[in-house]
């Protein structure tokens, strides 16, 4: 390895300018050595079950959600072969159902968002300039959730019991009455259990992009991928707990006859119908967001230019955040719901076009001003556009309300959201995936089968898909499994099927040529597309750790990768033998301390096998049991906070010659404490969407009022009146606890902050024996709800609580060290005021 | 609309809603094939614009007023405007309007339909999976259901309108002329689904047709 004098000077000279000394260079081999042995995975087996680096698990999530894609995509190669002739005796109707349910279900849940996940926790620390994830075991934990998860889903297609309810599982057909059997259990219990990872996922990356990027990266200097993230992890954040909270919902209404949905105790299934697509639109740009993040990353690279219009990218980005709240309604112009109600979310819909025509359009724009080079890559960019545009017009016309009566439910709506989702996110992900392959494989791709891949989707998803509108303007509804009396459906299926046979055919090449380029494709050259962002520079294959030494914002290109590996830049090695991680400013970058990172370990996978093994017991009826099964997540997840305290005080480590940052142990708004705001955010979006439940109902469920309540009137306020004060004297309990830490007084506090959190349990159990029977009415059992809700945050609050006193029991805390104080002062102050917010409801209730 | 003719051949069949029976689906299949002019002229406009990023003369290329402004806010927006308004104001034309039209019902199970409707004299008969409506009267058609969620939707008379347990939920449609019309369930119902379809008889104002009594009158009147 030669230097030239331009790999010499590139580094300082940014750093300098960045106002950051430059640290002395050292011998590239040794650092990678130094740095292997800290980040790398154990060796074998070990390595598989303990693995917390983002790299392998996000590689991981990939290979999963390809994995899931193949099966999902085999599901609807069957249901292509039952629609080919009218009269399909293949599948019978009740399997049909299942196969049609899982194709939906596995396609969004156990490919789409796990793919996204993937892609994200593999590229982000890598083109932000950092070494890993915020939170490297929930990366973990989120990945065997998932494949847990997804195991049960797809285990119950091979037991004959799969779900087959639709994929939007719509009630009364999903409730107990109408799917006796386990089916819909599967659904709700699985996909709720896959939905951990994209919780975890969402948060981790809201966390990562807004603290752990390259030093005085300012947000809005900041790669567009990074923008394109965080939308979609905020989105992730807000869309996921609707669904999550109907899951719920509706899985208590089969297992104990709670009437949610049941109109005939003050239900109402249409609340269903709100939950499902309050997440289920968001969800459609949930998926978008990212693919559209790589095509605004690898455009300007395929064409040798920079993007156009970055900031009206990051507006539209920004839109399409906001917008896609506001248009679930478009699902549900048919079930009755007035015409100008109906004509403002007609008007919502058409108008998130527009940020996505802004993209569209800077992206041609961004290919005029360059000189576009048809590698592989870009072949699918353009596949894109042929496709998505399409899809895109097919989806303002759905926003029409007179057109989506006749349009709504039928083979039309079929093809326009896969004209959406293939060419919005399969086409993009293909693309992404072949730019980054020389990243992950360190390798070419062998010429030729690439591009035979590429036309034979693109063949068979226009074939299949394009006459596919015209089959539903014929008449043709969804989910149908024959059609023997209308031949005028015969031809235009036949031809669906035919290509959709092609279009299996070429992701099967797609995946063949992924497979011959690990096993024979030649090394590839450092940065072979000349791209500028910081996910290349650096070696191929990407090492575990990224960067030997931090990159400065500024200008990058290749001739960064050589100063970095050599140490130049900040916190180089690993001279402590830890995983570190530079923590900056969230808006500035500015560098603010440095967070030492958990390396291999086995508690994420434990951790999951009790959640499963709670999911199990759920699956099973066993409720019984259920209690053992939360004892053991409490003592994983109390094993998960105990391995990362330190028992003393950390000087201050040197991050250049001329800079010395705090470890995270002495700051107090570090990385964990901020993902645990993230957490709050989608857990108080929970409790608001409880709260709309609450609200829906009582205004639009027709079996209201609910009879009146039973409570008893001193003893019930009284409970109420207890939970109140004890979670009041909590919240200042947790404050004293902080401030006179590691003293025994705060000690004291802590222990009385616990003792009073026991005492909120104990009126909690007492109000709830109080309480009406939950099954009388939708009412009760929405208050009995509010309540369970309550006292699993009380429950929460008060472990954090113990945490605390036990923290600084063992001398975990000290005066520059405030442990667990922080996090438990967050959560009882939530407690305190979600609390608050319910005894509130269930009084305005009483007196109206 | 010329250019459609060989095209509308095989747009024909008893349940397409580009073969309009009634005012209601005219209105809305005159707004799909606007619409599908449209898309087609701004799908070949993106489309062009793309080839000739190929070979485009990077100097000329225009800045973000261009792309931005003019072509993703601007044009995006006219458009939209235009076709939301278009929108509304056919929605307005087909709605239901309180103006004393004919009424009937349609109540949905798994996996069938009832039908409540004015019999040969006047008087509300039931029938089994047969509705039957005089042609060139508007009527109002009230939709339930007494377990899951249907659809009811005759693609040649108008858009569909769902079957929500504890709702009742009214569609206006109308039939021009006599004739025999298919109906089916839209929304998925379980295992009967795809059979769940039924037929809506239009018969001349004023000349009930004879029922075929075997297949599926139900044959008893309600009281009004």
């Amino acid at each position: 390895m030669t230097m030239t004098s331009q790999d010499a000077s590139s580094l300082p000279v940014q750093a300098t300018a960045a106002g950051f000394a430059a640290n002395p260079q050292r011998r590239a081999l040794r650092l990678h050595k130094e740095l292997t042995e800290v980040w790398t995975d154990a060796p074998g087996w070990r390595g598989v079950l303990m693995s917390v680096n983002h790299t392998t698990i996000g590689l991981r999530f990939m290979a999963t959600a390809f994995v899931f894609f193949a099966i999902g995509g085999v599901l609807s190669m069957l249901i292509r072969a039952q629609l080919a002739t009218p009269r399909g005796d293949f599948l019978d109707t009740a399997l049909y159902n299942q196969i049609f349910t899982m194709h939906g279900s596995i396609m969004m849940f156990l490919f789409a968002i796990p793919m996204l996940e993937g892609l994200a926790l593999w590229l982000l620390p890598k083109i932000l300039g950092a070494r890993d994830m915020a939170f490297p075991r929930l990366s973990a934990l989120g990945y065997w959730c998932y494949l847990f998860g997804g195991l049960i889903i797809v285990l119950s297609l091979l037991g004959g019991v799969a779900p087959d309810g639709g994929w939007f599982m719509y009630t009364p057909l999903s409730d107990k009455t109408h799917t006796p059997g386990i089916n819909a259990d599967i659904w709700l219990i699985g996909v709720t259990f896959v939905e951990i990872s994209a919780v975890a996922a969402a948060v981790e990356i809201i966390v990562t992009i807004l603290f752990c990027r390259a030093a005085n990266m300012a947000l809005t200097q900041m790669p567009l991928m990074g923008w394109y993230m965080l939308g979609t992890a905020a989105m992730m954040l807000v869309g996921f707990p609707p669904l999550i909270l109907g899951s719920i919902l509706l899985e208590v209404e089969r297992a104990f006859d709670w009437p949610f949905f049941d109109v005939a105790r003050g239900g109402d299934p249409l609340l269903w119908q709100h939950l499902f697509w309050l997440f289920g639109h968001p969800e459609v740009y949930i998926i978008f967001l990212p693919a559209a993040g790589a095509l605004s990353t690898l455009i300007p690279v395929m064409c040798r230019t920079t993007i156009l219009g970055y900031g009206a990218i990051v507006a539209a980005v920004l839109g399409l955040v906001f917008l896609s709240f506001g248009l679930w309604v478009h699902h549900m112009f048919t079930v009755g719901i007035p015409h100008m109600a109906l004509a403002f979310f007609s008007a919502a819909s058409a108008l998130v076009a527009v940020p996505t025509a802004v993209q569209v359009f800077a992206w041609i724009g961004t290919i005029w001003k360059g000189r576009p080079q048809l590698h592989l890559p870009m072949l699918y960019v353009l596949g894109f556009f042929l496709t998505f545009v399409m899809g895109g017009l097919t989806g303002v016309m759905l926003a029409i309300v007179p057109f989506n009566w006749q349009a709504h439910d039928t083979a039309f709506v079929t093809a326009h959201l896969h004209y959406v989702l293939i060419g919005g996110f399969v086409f993009p992900m293909m693309a992404a995936v072949t730019y980054w392959m020389p990243l992950i494989s360190g390798r070419r791709r062998v010429k030729g089968l690439g591009e035979a891949a590429f036309w034979l989707v693109l063949i068979g998803f226009h074939g299949t898909f394009f006459i596919m509108h015209l089959t539903g303007l014929l008449g043709m509804p969804r989910r149908i499994d024959i059609y023997p009396d209308n031949p005028e459906w015969v031809l235009p299926n036949l031809i669906s099927s035919i290509f959709s046979m092609v279009m299996a055919t070429g992701f099967a090449l797609f995946a063949f040529d992924i497979a011959m380029q690990f096993l024979f494709g030649r090394q590839s050259r450092r940065n072979p597309w000349g791209a500028g962002t910081l996910d290349w520079a650096m070696v191929l294959p990407a090492p575990a750790y990224n960067f030997a030494s931090l990159p400065v914002q500024g200008p990058t290109g290749p001739e960064l990768i050589l100063p970095l590996a050599r140490g130049e830049g900040l916190l180089p090695g690993a001279p402590r033998g830890w995983r570190e991680l530079l923590v900056v400013d969230p808006g500035t970058g500015r560098p603010s301390h440095v967070a030492v990172l958990p390396g291999n370990t086995l508690l994420p996978l434990v951790t999951a096998v009790a959640i499963g093994g709670l999911v199990g017991l759920l699956l099973a009826g066993l409720y019984w049991l259920v209690p053992v099964a939360l004892g053991l997540i409490v003592v994983a997840v109390w094993r998960w906070g105990s391995i990362m305290g330190t028992t003393c005080d950390h000087t201050a480590v040197a991050v250049t010659p001329d800079l010395m940052l705090p470890l995270h142990w002495h700051v107090r708004r570090s990385l964990a404490y901020c993902g645990a705001v993230a957490t709050l955010v989608a857990d108080g979006t929970l409790f608001a969407s409880l709260l709309f439940g609450v609200a829906f109902l009582s205004v639009v469920a027709p079996g209201w009022p609910a009879p009146a309540s039973d409570l008893p009137e001193m003893l019930a306020p009284l409970a109420a009146a207890i939970v109140i004060l004890t979670l009041a004297f909590g919240a200042l309990a947790a404050r004293r606890a902080e401030n006179a830490r590691a003293t025994p007084r705060g000690r004291l506090w802590a222990i009385l902050g616990t003792a009073a959190g026991c005492v909120a349990l104990l009126a909690i159990g007492g109000a709830a024996l109080m309480l009406d029977d939950p099954r009388r009415h939708a009412r009760d059992a929405l208050r009995a709800v509010l309540l369970a809700y309550v006292a699993v945050h009380v429950a929460i609050a008060t472990l954090l609580a113990l945490r605390t006193w036990t923290d600084s029991h063992h001398g975990r805390v000290s005066a520059a060290r405030r442990g667990t104080a922080p996090v438990w002062r967050l959560w009882q102050d939530f407690a305190a005021v979600t609390a608050a917010i319910s005894v509130l409801v269930i009084t305005l209730q009483e007196i109206g | 609309m010329g250019i459609f003719v060989p095209w509308l051949a095989g747009c024909g069949g008893p349940l397409s809603t580009l073969d309009p029976a009634g005012p209601s689906s005219g209105v809305v299949a005159g707004l799909w094939w606007a619409m599908l002019i449209g898309a087609a002229v701004i799908t070949a406009l993106v489309w062009l614009l793309l080839a000739l990023a190929w070979r485009g003369d990077a100097t000329r290329a225009g800045g973000e007023r261009l792309w931005i402004w003019g072509l993703g806010v601007g044009f995006t927006m006219s458009v939209l405007v235009v076709l939301v308004a278009y929108g509304v104001w056919v929605g307005e034309r087909i709605l239901t309007r309180d103006d004393g039209a004919l009424r009937v019902a349609a109540h949905a199970r798994q996996w069938g339909w009832e039908f409540t409707q004015p019999g040969p004299d006047g008087t509300p008969i039931v029938t089994q999976d047969v509705l039957y409506v005089p042609a060139g009267r508007p009527f109002d058609i009230e939709i339930t259901s007494s377990d899951v969620i249907h659809s009811f939707w005759v693609p040649r008379l108008g858009g569909k309108m769902d079957a929500v347990p504890g709702r009742v939920n009214l569609a206006r449609l109308q039939a021009d002329a006599p004739e025999v019309l298919e109906g089916l369930c839209a929304e998925f119902c379980g295992v009967g689904h795809s059979v769940m379809r039924f037929s809506v008889i239009v018969y001349p104002e004023g000349a009930f047709p004879e029922m075929d009594v075997d297949a599926n009158v139900a044959g008893t009147e309600v009281s009004p």
